[in-house]
């Protein structure tokens, strides 16, 4: 009995959420502090998946840690090849092929719908409601079939190069692209239909789980998780990168704050990124897609250069310090979840446990990114 | 020797009764399981046997042959008891009810009574279990076992009350019996009784839900919150009893939804009423029921104690005045 309420004047009690909790997606361990059923305190215990991978950059040469980016965020690690690419490449001076930019936009929006299929199924599983998932995974089949006939890998992508990307696509990839385009669109009604409008889940995410604007300047968090709260920010409009301002794309924005808002924000972003794919696909120019002159061994100037660029979760930045060696000096990788994860102690406080957890899958956690 | 043949019978429909709720047991995972993956446009077992029909034998066999780890900190007593527990009072619902006019094994007066009494039991059960458990899961499992008890029993008994008063007995036969010759005459479509007949079986459907646990309203043992909810501590066979426990509450709740709604083992048409019939809309119900757990998420339990105490209560009292006023007028 001693792991129950120890006096009587505060009876709570602690209640060990992870490293093997189904809800948490991975080894996320959150120490709650339960009166009753409502949650009195929350508190993120991480490091249980910390593989040193800022330490490991400044032990390997600049192409060598690229391996590595695809390893964080293994659910959209296109991107994080994006952001890594993209820094080095400002360090050391590289311009990028206008194909090679293309294919990376292409490939690193596929992998951004893909990322959202898959936290559609773990969300509405995390609700209770096993079948979405499926259905998600039906879809994603299709990016990852599409994604391994370019990069040759299915889930930790390492694609980009510095100064372009490792392979032309194949003749297949438009035709295929564009017909699982025309898929999704069919598909995502059907979801809208089965689940978005579904009662249970309205009344599960309308009006849970309130992160205000306030919160999320206060931790620093972004993407989906401050776009539902309000706030327009969007690292591809609002500190362009790559080729992203000549597409034409909305950045969806929900004032509610509440669970539902940033459930209708990732959706509204599979729709935003298949039209970004679509006039990418259409404009996509002839030529090579890997810069000519890259030296094989990387020397970036001596300097101090930072990068973000937007992931599924929110803004993602590098920053590199290079001191004229073939290794960067420090190595410092700036992770969307970790923000987003560090208001979940506050917004939580005083919520039900059903309700705290439908909060947390709304964050969209990754735990490796967390850690890294 | 001379044995009383009313002894035999009963011995007959007691391994009848225990062979009928251990098969249903079994071959429900199975439907589950293929019903869930055809939702899910998978095929769902199919190996063991053809379609996957001996795989409930297989599971049997692994699950029997699992070491019964009793984990330490627990009430060994508590914790040994609540399977069967949950077990027993199922079984023995299945004594009162008529699958026909004549296959019934014990023809009660009050068995509409004994049903929901034992019903009760079964909640105990779980609530023991969990309590015995000593884990934190399973206790909060056991405290929303509690608040949903209350919750949904309210609005199905006094759903149970006005059909009482319709039938104007709580013997199980009789209630069907009252009700044959085609689906017109059946409860749920006896309007002259009262026009919300349908909106009645409705509300007894879903605290049918409530009350064998099942999604949408399976918080006791809902995986991504409590991990297994008051079963987190069980494995092996006493898991294995709890799950047979609540598949053969399935049965029956479906079995008593036909009998009082649905007009037991009466054909729709007025032809060759029989068991058949029964089991043909009992498993439609249990289809029903597995239709829902695949397609909809799971609510909260004040969601539950909210659709309780706000909608289906004040509309079940609604139907039970406008019951007896309708059979004190005509």
């Amino acid at each position: 009995m001693s792991a129950f309420a120890e006096s009587e004047a505060k009876e709570t009690f602690v209640l060990n959420l992870g490293p093997q909790h189904p809800a948490t997606h991975g080894v996320l361990r959150v120490k709650l502090t339960m009166d009753g059923e409502y949650i009195a305190e929350a508190e993120p215990v991480l490091g249980y998946i910390h593989r040193m991978h800022e330490k490991m950059g400044e032990n390997r040469t600049w192409a060598q840690f690229m391996p590595n980016t695809g390893r964080m965020d293994y659910l959209h690690a296109l991107a994080y090849n994006h952001g890594y690419v993209s820094v080095v490449e400002r360090a050391a001076g590289i311009e990028v092929p206008e194909r090679a930019e293309y294919l990376r936009v292409i490939t690193a929006e596929l992998n951004r719908v893909s990322s959202h299929l898959l936290w559609f199924g773990a969300f509405i599983l995390d609700l209770g409601g096993f079948s979405p998932l499926l259905y998600a995974f039906d879809d994603r089949e299709h990016i990852l079939d599409l994604l391994e006939s370019v990069t040759g890998s299915r889930l930790t992508y390492c694609y980009f190069r510095f100064g372009g990307v490792y392979n032309d696509i194949d003749d297949n990839f438009v035709p295929g692209t564009r017909a699982f385009i025309k898929r999704l669109r069919e598909r995502m009604p059907m979801y809208h239909n089965l689940v978005t409008k579904n009662i249970i889940l309205m009344k599960r995410l309308q009006e849970v789980g309130p992160i205000s604007a306030e919160m999320c300047r206060k931790y620093g968090a972004t993407g989906p998780v401050c776009r539902g709260s309000g706030i327009n920010f969007d690292v591809r409009k609002h500190e362009p990168y790559s080729i992203y301002p000549e597409f034409d794309f909305d950045v969806p924005v929900y004032e509610q704050c509440d669970s539902m808002a940033r459930y209708m924000v990732r959706m509204d972003e599979i729709e935003q990124s298949l039209r970004i794919i679509e006039q990418a696909l259409d404009k996509l120019p002839e030529g090579p897609v890997m810069a000519e002159k890259v030296p094989k061994i990387l020397k970036p100037a001596k300097g101090d250069y930072y990068h973000a660029v937007e992931t599924a979760r929110g803004s993602f930045g590098v920053r590199v310090v290079s001191d004229g060696t073939n290794t960067p000096y420090r190595l410092k990788l700036r992770s969307p979840t970790f923000s987003n994860l560090s208001l979940f102690g506050e917004a939580c406080q005083g919520m039900l446990l059903p309700d705290a957890l439908a909060l947390m899958g709304s964050l969209d956690l990754v735990i490796p990114e967390i850690d890294r | 020797m001379y044995v009383d043949p009313e002894i035999i019978r009963l011995l007959a429909f007691l391994v009848g009764v225990i062979a009928f709720a251990a098969l249903n047991a079994a071959y429900l995972v199975w439907l589950e399981r293929k019903e869930a993956a055809h939702i899910q446009r998978r095929i769902g077992p199919k190996e063991v046997g053809p379609f996957g029909l001996l795989q409930p034998l297989v599971d049997g066999i692994k699950l029997m042959t699992k070491q019964l780890i009793v984990p330490a900190g627990v009430d060994p007593v508590l914790f040994k008891i609540a399977p069967i527990l949950v077990m027993v009072p199922a079984i023995m619902s299945f004594v009162t009810i008529p699958f026909s006019d004549t296959l019934v094994a014990r023809n009660l007066d009050i068995g509409l009574l004994a049903i929901f009494a034992f019903a009760s039991v079964n909640v105990l059960g779980l609530l023991l279990g969990a309590w015995g458990s000593r884990n934190k899961y399973a206790v909060i499992s056991a405290a929303r076992v509690v608040s949903q008890n209350v919750a949904y029993e309210i609005p199905m008994l006094v759903t149970v009350v006005t059909l009482v008063m319709i039938s104007g007995t709580m013997n199980l036969s009789k209630i069907v019996g009252l009700q044959l010759g085609g689906f017109w005459n059946w409860n749920i479509f006896n309007l002259s009784a009262s026009p919300l007949m349908p909106i009645a079986f409705l509300i007894f459907f879903v605290c049918m839900l409530a009350e064998t646990n099942r999604a949408p309203f399976d918080m006791a043992e809902a995986e991504s919150e409590l991990v297994a909810g008051a079963f987190t501590e069980y494995s092996g066979m006493g898991f294995g009893v709890f799950f047979m426990g609540e598949y053969a509450n399935i049965v029956i709740g479906a079995s008593v939804a036909t009998i009082l709604f649905l007009g037991g083992w009466d054909c729709p048409f007025g032809l060759f009423p029989g068991v058949h019939w029964f089991l043909i809309k009992m498993y439609f119900l249990i289809f029903t029921v597995i239709w829902i757990r695949w397609t909809y998420p799971r609510t909260t339990f004040y969601g539950l104690l909210n659709l309780s105490w706000k909608i289906l209560i004040p509309i079940s009292f609604v139907n039970l005045i406008l019951t007896s006023a309708m059979l004190k007028v005509f």
